[in-house]
C-alpha cells in the first residue's frame, strides 16, 4: 500500500558511506551561526549545511540546496517566532573534523567531513548521530531531461552524465495513484536524513497513529506516514497516516529524554529500528559501549528542506518546555470547553436541541456544550441555518444560555460552489481559491458536492475567513456558539487518498509543500475570528480533526473518526498520550465511538475513560441508533452520571492543569515515565496514565472486565483510591477488583487536588462554588498542590492578570495557602468549604489561622479505619491567605 | 462565605386572599416542617445523626442524606421545595439553588445568585388551568366517544363472533356439498377416461395403418428416382450417385459401401429394394431439387458446426415430415360421457372455491378477534382503517394493526417504516404506545421501525411524524381510545396551601 509514494524511493537506499562530503573550507562562522557546504561525490551538487545553538538546550540543522534552480519550501507559521540564539565555538578542528562546543554542560558537536557526519556527545557520551548511517539523501531540483537536453552546454554535460541515471526511473517527473495523476511539474524533491540513538529503546510520538504509545520497529512493515488523511473506518495497530501530523518524535531512556522536530510539511515517513550495533569510535576521548541499545530514526519527506530541532532535554520537561519554546503552548480554553460535550450527527432541529437540553435536566446529567454537526446548515453551506430544521438559531441559543450552557456548530473549510452562496461568491471574487495546475479555481466533492477550497495560507484569505465568524456577519451566531473544523485534511472525496491533489497550488507554492499544515490553518483562522467577534476579549474554543505541529495554540483535536469497539476504546490512551507528548494537550476521543453501536457496557466505560480524558465529548454516526446517556436503562444511566459527575467534581484540578500547560508546555495527560522516568517498567505502559502528576487512572477497556491490573510507580511513595480511600504502596502491580460503577483512579501521596463537589448542571453554574482539598499525604506526612482561579473565559488573566494562584502545602502538621502570583488580583467568591485529608492521624484541636491574625478552633471528624481526617467548614475565601495547625 | 439562611418568612395566598405567615427553614415543605423545630437539635431524616439546629441551612452537608440543608446547594443529594403559590409546588435538586437559572416560578431558588427571576406562577397557573381546562373537555367528550366506540366494538364483536358461528355451521354443510359433488365426479370421469382412451387407441392404429402406406409411396418413388436408366432394377452405380448414404461419412460411397447396403448385390428390384429401403431412407435426398438440397445441406453443417461449438447441449428437435392429421372428433357417444364428466367437475370446483372463500373469511375474522384491541375492546374501530398525514416532503400513512409507511410527495416508491409488533406502553398501560417492526432495512443499519404515541383526542388522526434517531420513526396519533374517564374534581386545586 505504500508503493505508491514515491518518497519511499528514498527506503531503497541502504544504510552504507554516505556519498557526501563536508567542505571544510567552505567554513563560515557568525556568532551563532555556523554554516559550511555538502558536496554529494556522485552528482557533484551542493548543499548548504547551516547549524545553530539555540536557547534551552537546542540545537538546530538545516540543509538545503546551496543553489536550487528555485526555492525550496520553508515552513512558515509553525515557529513561534525566530528562535533565540546561543553563541557557538569551533574549539577543535583537524584535516577531516570540526569539534563546535555548544556551551553548557560540556556539550560539543563532532562535525566529520567525510563520510559527512554529525555526532552530539555530551562528556564522553554520544547522545545522538546524524548521518551515521548514511541516509543523507536530497534530490536536488532539476530541469526535465526530455525538454532540455538539446541545450545542455559542454560544461554541465558532465554532471548531466551522472544525473542521467536518476532521471531514468520512472515516476518522477509523473505518478499516477488509482486513477489520479499527479503532474510533479519540479521532478524529484524528497529529502531524507538518519539519526541514531545510542542507549535508547523507547521512542515514542509522531502523531497521529492508532498505534502503541512506544513506537514500533519498522523493519519489515512500512514506516510510520505522517500525511494528513480522512480515513474511513481507521485500523488499529497500523503506521498508516491518520488525520493529523506532528513530526515530532521523543526518546527516551533512564539516561536522557531527547526529541526530533522535523519541520517538514509535506508527505514524511519515519522508519524506526533497534539495534544493539556498536557505534563506531568517533574521535579518541568519545567512548562507546559496544553492548548499548540503540535506536535508530530516518525521516523522509516529499519536498522542502531539512530542518530539524534537536531537543536535548535531558530530562522529559525540559523536552516539552525546549519544543513549547519554539512552538507555543497549549491554548487556555475556557472552563467549559473541559466539561462535557454532547455531539451527534446529528440533532435533527431546534425542537431536537431542546429536548435533549431537557433530558439533562431530567435526568440530572450535567453538560455544558451540545454540538450541531453538518445538517445543522443550509446544503452544507457553512455559516447559515437549515431555514426548516433551524428557523430562530438565536432563540436555540438564548434556550442554551438561559441554561449557562453553549453549542458548537461546525464549519468545514470545504465551501459550496453555488453562485447564491455569499461565502463563495466572496472568496471566488477575491481570488481566495486554492488553484489546480492549470490555474483555475481547484475543485473537488465533498459533503456539499461541488466544493472549493479556501487557500488558507494565504494570510490575507485567513482574516477574511476570521472576519466571517463576526457577530454581523455569521447570521444566527452568539456569543455562546463555538465552532468545529472537520474535514480539514483537507478532506476531497473524489481527491487520491481522499485528499487534495499534491500539484494543486497555493499561491507559488504546491500542495505536495503544504499539505500537513491545512489544517493547521483552518484552526488557526477560524480560533482568530472567534477571538476577533468578542473584540479580543474571551477566549474561542475551536476543535480540529486535521493538526500539524503549532495546533496546540488553536484548541482541541479528537482522534476522528473511531468505532464502537473496546479496540477503539483502549488505543484512545496512547493516541491521546502520543499527541501530549509532543504539546496537544486538548485531546479526546468520540465516546462510545463514532461509527458502530455500541453495548450499554461498552459506553459506561467509555464514559468512564473519557470523563478522565482531556476533552470528553460523545458522538455518534449519523446511521447509529440515539445514545444519549439515559436511553440505556436507569441502572446505566446513573452510571453515566456518576462518571460525568466526577468529571465536574474534577474540573478545578483540569483547569489548573492546563493553566500549568499554557504557561509551562507541560503535557495534561501523560504517559507515567514521564514522572517516573527512572523506572524502566513504566517505559511501555499505555493502559494506564497520570493526569498531571497526582492522579493516576487505569480505565477500564476490556468486555466483562472483573479486575484490572495497576501498576503504582514510585519506590517509597503512597496512592490512595479515590474511591475508597485505601491506601496502596507504590513501586508495584496491583489487582483491582472492578465493578461497573467505576474505574480505579490514584490520588499520589503528597499531593493535594481541589474539587467542587457540588456538581451542577452546567460548569457555568459552579462558578461562584467552594471548594474541597483532597490532602492526600505521602509517606513523609506532608504534601503539595495547586489551585488556580480566574473568570474561566476570558484573556484577563493573561492581559490584566486578574487571576488567583496558589500554592497549598501540608507539612509538620500544618496546611496553609500561599499565594504564587503576589502581583496578580482577582477577587473571587469561592471559598474552602472543606478538607479531607488521608492518611493522617486523629489530633486533638485543629485550629484555623486568618490573614488577619484571627483564630477560630474548627471541628472535625477522623475515620480512623481509614485514617481519613475530614475537617468542617473552614469557611475562608479561596484567595485568602491562611493555615490550619493540627495539634 | 458563611452566611446563613436560616429561616424563611413564607408568605401564601390563600383562597380567601388573605396572607398567612407560616415560619419554617427554607427549602422545606410544609408535610416537613414538623422535623425542623428551632429549639430543638435537628436529626437527620435518616436518623443518622443528630447536630445543633444553627447548622441546619449553614452551607454545610451534615446529613447523608442532605436533609439539614433543604435550602442551600451543600448536599450533592438533597432537594429543595418551590411552594409556587398560584401555580404547583415542587421540589428541585438541591444543585440548582442559586445557580442562575430560574426553575422555581416563585424565584425562591434564586435568592443568592443575582439571577433576575421573575414570579411567573400566577401567569403558569392561568396557562395550566387553560390547558387542564381544555383538556379536561377534550377527555370528557372523547371519553363520551370511547364509551360509544365500547359499545360499537362490543356489538361488533357479538356480531362477528356470531357470523363466525354461522359460517362454521355454513361450512360443515359445505364440505359435505363438496364431498357430494366430489363422488359424482369422480363417477362421471370413469367412463369418460375409459371413452376417450377407446377413441385414442382406434385413432393411433389409423394413423399407423397411414404411415405405412405413405412409405411404401415413398420407396416406389425412390426405386424410380435412383432406377436412372429405368431398366427396373437399381444398380450399385446407380446407388453411388448419392453420396449422402455413405455409412461411413467419409464423404464418399464406395462401390462396396453400395453393396453392402445392397445387402451384397449387383442390383437390386423392386421388391428386393424393400430390404434396401429401411437402410437408406433416413439419408435419402430426392433427386428433386437436388442443387438447392446440397447447398442447404453446406450450410446446415455449418451452422450445425457452428452450434455444436457454441452450444454442444441444444439438439435439433426431430422433424416429423408427415403432416399430424387432426384427431378425428369424438362421437356423440363419447362426448356425452365428456360433457356429463365436464358439468361434475365445474360444480365439484365451484362448491370447492366457496368453502375455500369461506374458510379465508373464518379466518380473518378469528384474525380480527385474536387481536389485543384494548381492555374494552376500545381500539377495535381502528382495524382496517388507514390515517394519512402529509409533510413538506412525504405521505406518511398509518394502517393500525397492519402498517406504516411513507411515501415521498412528489413521485417515488412507498417505504414500509414497519408493520404492527405490538403494544408497547409503559408497564401501567401498554395501550399508549403501539410499535411497528421489521420495516425495510436502512443502509449500514436496522430495519425501520415506527413507536406509534396514542393521546386522547376527538379525532382519530396523525399529528406528527419525526425520525428521532435513524431509520426509527416516531409518530403521534390522537384517538378518543385512550381518553380516560375525567376525574369529577375541581380543576384547580393549586391555590390552595397544602395541607
Amino acid at each position: 500500500k505504500c508503493d505508491m509514494s514515491e518518497v519511499l524511493r528514498q527506503r531503497e537506499l541502504k544504510p552504507g558511506q554516505s556519498p557526501y562530503r563536508a567542505l571544510l573550507d567552505t567554513l563560515e562562522l557568525s556568532n551563532s551561526r555556523l554554516s559550511l557546504q555538502l558536496i554529494n561525490d556522485n552528482n557533484k551538487v551542493r548543499l548548504l549545511l547551516e547549524l545553530y545553538r539555540l536557547q534551552g538546550n537546542m540545537t538546530r540543522v538545516k540543509i538545503n540546496e546551496l543553489k536550487p534552480l528555485k526555492p525550496r519550501y520553508e515552513v512558515p507559521d509553525v515557529l513561534l517566532s525566530d528562535p533565540i540564539t546561543e553563541a557557538l565555538s569551533v574549539v577543535a578542528q583537524d584535516e577531516n573534523s570540526l569539534v563546535v562546543s555548544l556551551g553548557g554542560k560540556d556539550q560539543r558537536l563532532i562535525l566529520s567531513a567525510q563520510p559527512f557526519r554529525l555526532d552530539i556527545v555530551e562528556g564522553s557520551q554520544v547522545v545522538m548521530s546524524l548521518n551515521s548511517r548514511g541516509l543523507l539523501a536530497f534530490e536536488h531540483l532539476r530541469t526535465r531531461k526530455d525538454t532540455i537536453s538539446h541545450k545542455i552546454s559542454s560544461t554541465v554535460g558532465s554532471m548531466w552524465d551522472s544525473l542521467k541515471k536518476d532521471d531514468d526511473k520512472p515516476g518522477m517527473w509523473e505518478e499516477t495513484f488509482k486513477s489520479h495523476t499527479d503532474s510533479k511539474p519540479n521532478g524529484p524533491t524528497s529529502i531524507s536524513l538518519d539519526f541514531s540513538l545510542p542507549g535508547v529503546e523507547h521512542v515514542y510520538g509522531i502523531p497521529e497513529h492508532a498505534d502503541t504509545l512506544k513506537l514500533k520497529n519498522t523493519d519489515g512493515s512500512d514506516p510510520y506516514r505522517l500525511y494528513n488523511l480522512d480515513v474511513f473506518q481507521y485500523e488499529l495497530h497500523n503506521p498508516m497516516a491518520l488525520y493529523g501530523a506532528v513530526p515530532v518524535l521523543i526518546s527516551h531512556s533512564t539516561d536522557r529524554t531527547m526529541g526530533i522536530f522535523w519541520l517538514n510539511a509535506a508527505e514524511t515517513w519515519v522508519d524506526i529500528s533497534s539495534n544493539t550495533t556498536m557505534f563506531g569510535k568517533i574521535l579518541d576521548f568519545v567512548q562507546v559501549s559496544s553492548e548499548a541499545p540503540q535506536t535508530d530514526v530516518r525521516w523522509m519527506s516529499e519536498s522542502g528542506i531539512i530542518d530539524v530541532f534537536i531537543m536535548l532535554g535531558p530530562k522529559p520537561a525540559d523536552v516539552f518546555t525546549q519544543y513549547a519554546s519554539l512552538t507555543g503552548t497549549q491554548s487556555f480554553p475556557p472552563l467549559s470547553a473541559l466539561a462535557y460535550h454532547q455531539c451527534r450527527w446529528n440533532y435533527n432541529d431546534q425542537e431536537d436541541v431542546k429536548t435533549v437540553d431537557q433530558g439533562f435536566d431530567e435526568h440530572d446529567i450535567p453538560y455544558d456544550f451540545i454540538w450541531l454537526d453538518i445538517e445543522h446548515a443550509d446544503g452544507k453551506r457553512y455559516f447559515t441555518w437549515d431555514p426548516s430544521k433551524f428557523p430562530q438559531p438565536k432563540e436555540m441559543l438564548q434556550g442554551l444560555m438561559d441554561k449557562r450552557r453553549k453549542l458548537v456548530a461546525i464549519v468545514d473549510p470545504h465551501i459550496k460552489v453555488d453562485s447564491g452562496y455569499k461565502i463563495h461568491n466572496e472568496i471566488r471574487s477575491k481570488n481566495f481559491y486554492v488553484k489546480n495546475k492549470d490555474g483555475g479555481d481547484y475543485e473537488g466533492w465533498c459533503w456539499p458536492g461541488n466544493a472549493g477550497y479556501p487557500d488558507f495560507t494565504n494570510p490575507e484569505m485567513r482574516t477574511w475567513w476570521a472576519s466571517q465568524f463576526a457577530y454581523d456577519q455569521y447570521e444566527g451566531s452568539m456569543e455562546n456558539q463555538y465552532i468545529w473544523n472537520d474535514m480539514n485534511e483537507p478532506s476531497v472525496f473524489n481527491g487520491p487518498e481522499v485528499t487534495m491533489h499534491k500539484d494543486a497550488l497555493h499561491g507559488v507554492w504546491e500542495h505536495r509543500d503544504v499539505h500537513n499544515l491545512y489544517g493547521l490553518y483552518v484552526q488557526k483562522a477560524t480560533a482568530d475570528g472567534l477571538i476577533q467577534r468578542s473584540e479580543g476579549v474571551q477566549r474561542p474554543f475551536v476543535l480540529t480533526r486535521a493538526f500539524f505541529a503549532g495546533s496546540q495554540r488553536y484548541g482541541a483535536v479528537w482522534t476522528g473518526d473511531n468505532a464502537a469497539e473496546w479496540g477503539h476504546l483502549k488505543i484512545s490512551i496512547p493516541m491521546c498520550l502520543s499527541l501530549g507528548l509532543v504539546g496537544i494537550s486538548f485531546c479526546g476521543a468520540d465516546v462510545g465511538g463514532f461509527f458502530k453501536h455500541p453495548s450499554a457496557e461498552l459506553l459506561v466505560r467509555w464514559y468512564q475513560a473519557g470523563a478522565y480524558q482531556p476533552f470528553f465529548r460523545a458522538h455518534a454516526h449519523i446511521d447509529t441508533p440515539r445514545r444519549e446517556p439515559w436511553l440505556f436503562g436507569p441502572e446505566n444511566t446513573a452510571l453515566i452520571r456518576e462518571a460525568i459527575r466526577q468529571r465536574y467534581a474534577l474540573l478545578p484540578y483540569w483547569y489548573q492543569l492546563f493553566y500549568n500547560a499554557h504557561r509551562t508546555g507541560q503535557p495534561v495527560m501523560r504517559p507515567l515515565w514521564v514522572e517516573y522516568p527512572d523506572d524502566f517498567a513504566t517505559f511501555s505502559i499505555e493502559d494506564e496514565y497520570l493526569i498531571g502528576k497526582d492522579l493516576l487512572v487505569h480505565p477500564v477497556t476490556d468486555e466483562g472486565a472483573t479486575g484490572v491490573t495497576a501498576y503504582l510507580p514510585g519506590k517509597g511513595e503512597v496512592w490512595y483510591d479515590v474511591h475508597t480511600f485505601q491506601k496502596h504502596d507504590g513501586d508495584q502491580s496491583l489487582y483491582i477488583p472492578v465493578t461497573m460503577s467505576s474505574i480505579p483512579v490514584f490520588q499520589r501521596g503528597g499531593s493535594i487536588i481541589c474539587r467542587k463537589d457540588r456538581v451542577r448542571r452546567s460548569s457555568s453554574c459552579m462558578e461562584n462554588d467552594p471548594y474541597t482539598l483532597y490532602v492526600a499525604l505521602g509517606s513523609q506526612g506532608s504534601a503539595e498542590g495547586e489551585l488556580y482561579i480566574d473568570d474561566f473565559h476570558t484573556f484577563s488573566f493573561e492581559e490584566a492578570k486578574q487571576f488567583v494562584h496558589r500554592r497549598l502545602s501540608f507539612s509538620a502538621n500544618t496546611l496553609s495557602s500561599r499565594n504564587l502570583a503576589p502581583d496578580s488580583q482577582f477577587s473571587t467568591a469561592s471559598w474552602i468549604e472543606k478538607i479531607v485529608i488521608f492518611g493522617g492521624s486523629q489530633p486533638s484541636s485543629a485550629t484555623l489561622k486568618s490573614a488577619d491574625g484571627t483564630e477560630s478552633a474548627l471541628e472535625f471528624e477522623f475515620d480512623s479505619t481509614l485514617a481519613v481526617l475530614t475537617l468542617r467548614k473552614p469557611g475562608v475565601n479561596a484567595a485568602a491567605d491562611w493555615t490550619i495547625v493540627l495539634r | 462565605m458563611t452566611c446563613l439562611h436560616l429561616l424563611l418568612t413564607l408568605v401564601f395566598a390563600v383562597s380567601l386572599g388573605t396572607p398567612v405567615e407560616i415560619q419554617r427553614p427554607r427549602g422545606v415543605p410544609l408535610t416537613k416542617k414538623q422535623f425542623y423545630e428551632e429549639s430543638k437539635p435537628f436529626t437527620c431524616l435518616d436518623g443518622s445523626r443528630t447536630i445543633p439546629f444553627d447548622r441546619v441551612n449553614d452551607d454545610y452537608c451534615d446529613c447523608k442524606d442532605g436533609s439539614d440543608e433543604p435550602g442551600t446547594a451543600a448536599c450533592p443529594n438533597g432537594s429543595f421545595h418551590c411552594t409556587n403559590a398560584g401555580y404547583r409546588p415542587m421540589f428541585i435538586p438541591s444543585s440548582r439553588i442559586n445557580d442562575g437559572i430560574c426553575d422555581c416560578c416563585d424565584t425562591t431558588d434564586e435568592y443568592n445568585s443575582g439571577a433576575k427571576c421573575e414570579n411567573t406562577c400566577k401567569e403558569l397557573g392561568r396557562k395550566e388551568r387553560e390547558v387542564l381546562q381544555k383538556m379536561a373537555e377534550i377527555t370528557k367528550e372523547g371519553f363520551l366517544l370511547k364509551q360509544q366506540l365500547i359499545e360499537e366494538a362490543k356489538k361488533g364483536q357479538q356480531e362477528k363472533q356470531s357470523k363466525v358461528t354461522d359460517m362454521q355451521e355454513n361450512k360443515k354443510q359445505l364440505d359435505e356439498k363438496v364431498e357430494a359433488l366430489r363422488t359424482v365426479k369422480e363417477t362421471a370421469e370413469q367412463p369418460e377416461k375409459e371413452a376417450k382412451e377407446r377413441h385414442l387407441k382406434a385413432w393411433e392404429e389409423q394413423k399407423a395403418a397411414i404411415r405405412l402406406e405413405k412409405d411404401k409411396a415413398k420407396m416406389a418413388e425412390t426405386f424410380l428416382e435412383l432406377d436412372d436408366n429405368a431398366d427396373g432394377f437399381v444398380s450399385v452405380s446407380e446407388l453411388q450417385s448419392h453420396a449422402e448414404l455413405d455409412p461411413d461419412a467419409d464423404g464418399t460411397l464406395t462401390e462396396i459401401e453400395a453393396q453392402g447396403l445392397m445387402g451384397g448385390a449387383e442390383q437390386v428390384d423392386t421388391s428386393t429394394f424393400e430390404s434396401v429401403w429401411p437402410k437408406i431412407k433416413d439419408k435419402y435426398h430426392s433427386e428433386v431439387s437436388r442443387e438447392e438440397a446440397d447447398i442447404s445441406c453446406l450450410v446446415r453443417c455449418l451452422l450445425c458446426l457452428c452450434v455444436v461449438q457454441a452450444q454442444p447441449t441444444i439438439k435439433t428437435p426431430e422433424k416429423t415430415h408427415e403432416d399430424e392429421e387432426a384427431m378425428p372428433p369424438y362421437d356423440a357417444d363419447t362426448q356425452a360421457l365428456i360433457d356429463a364428466a365436464q358439468k361434475a367437475r365445474d360444480d365439484f370446483e365451484e362448491a370447492e372455491k366457496a368453502l375455500r372463500e369461506m374458510d379465508d373469511q373464518i379466518r380473518n375474522i378469528e384474525k380480527e378477534l385474536s387481536f389485543d384491541f384494548g381492555p374494552d375492546a376500545e381500539f377495535t374501530y381502528l382495524y382496517s382503517q388507514c390515517y394519512e398525514l402529509t409533510t413538506s416532503e412525504y405521505i406518511y400513512r398509518l394502517c393500525p394493526f397492519n402498517r406504516v409507511s411513507q411515501k415521498p410527495k412528489y413521485g417515488g416508491s412507498e417505504t414500509n417504516l414497519g408493520t404492527w409488533g405490538s403494544w408497547s406502553g409503559p408497564e401501567n398501560n401498554k395501550y399508549l404506545l403501539m410499535k411497528y417492526e421489521q420495516g425495510t432495512g436502512c443502509w449500514q443499519g436496522p430495519n425501520r421501525s415506527t413507536t406509534v404515541k396514542l393521546t386522547c383526542g376527538k379525532e382519530t388522526v396523525v399529528t406528527s411524524t419525526s425520525e428521532p434517531s435513524r431509520c426509527e420513526y416516531l409518530m403521534e396519533f390522537t384517538t378518543p381510545a385512550v381518553c380516560q374517564e375525567p376525574a369529577n374534581i375541581d380543576p384547580s386545586p393549586h391555590d390552595h396551601v397544602e395541607l
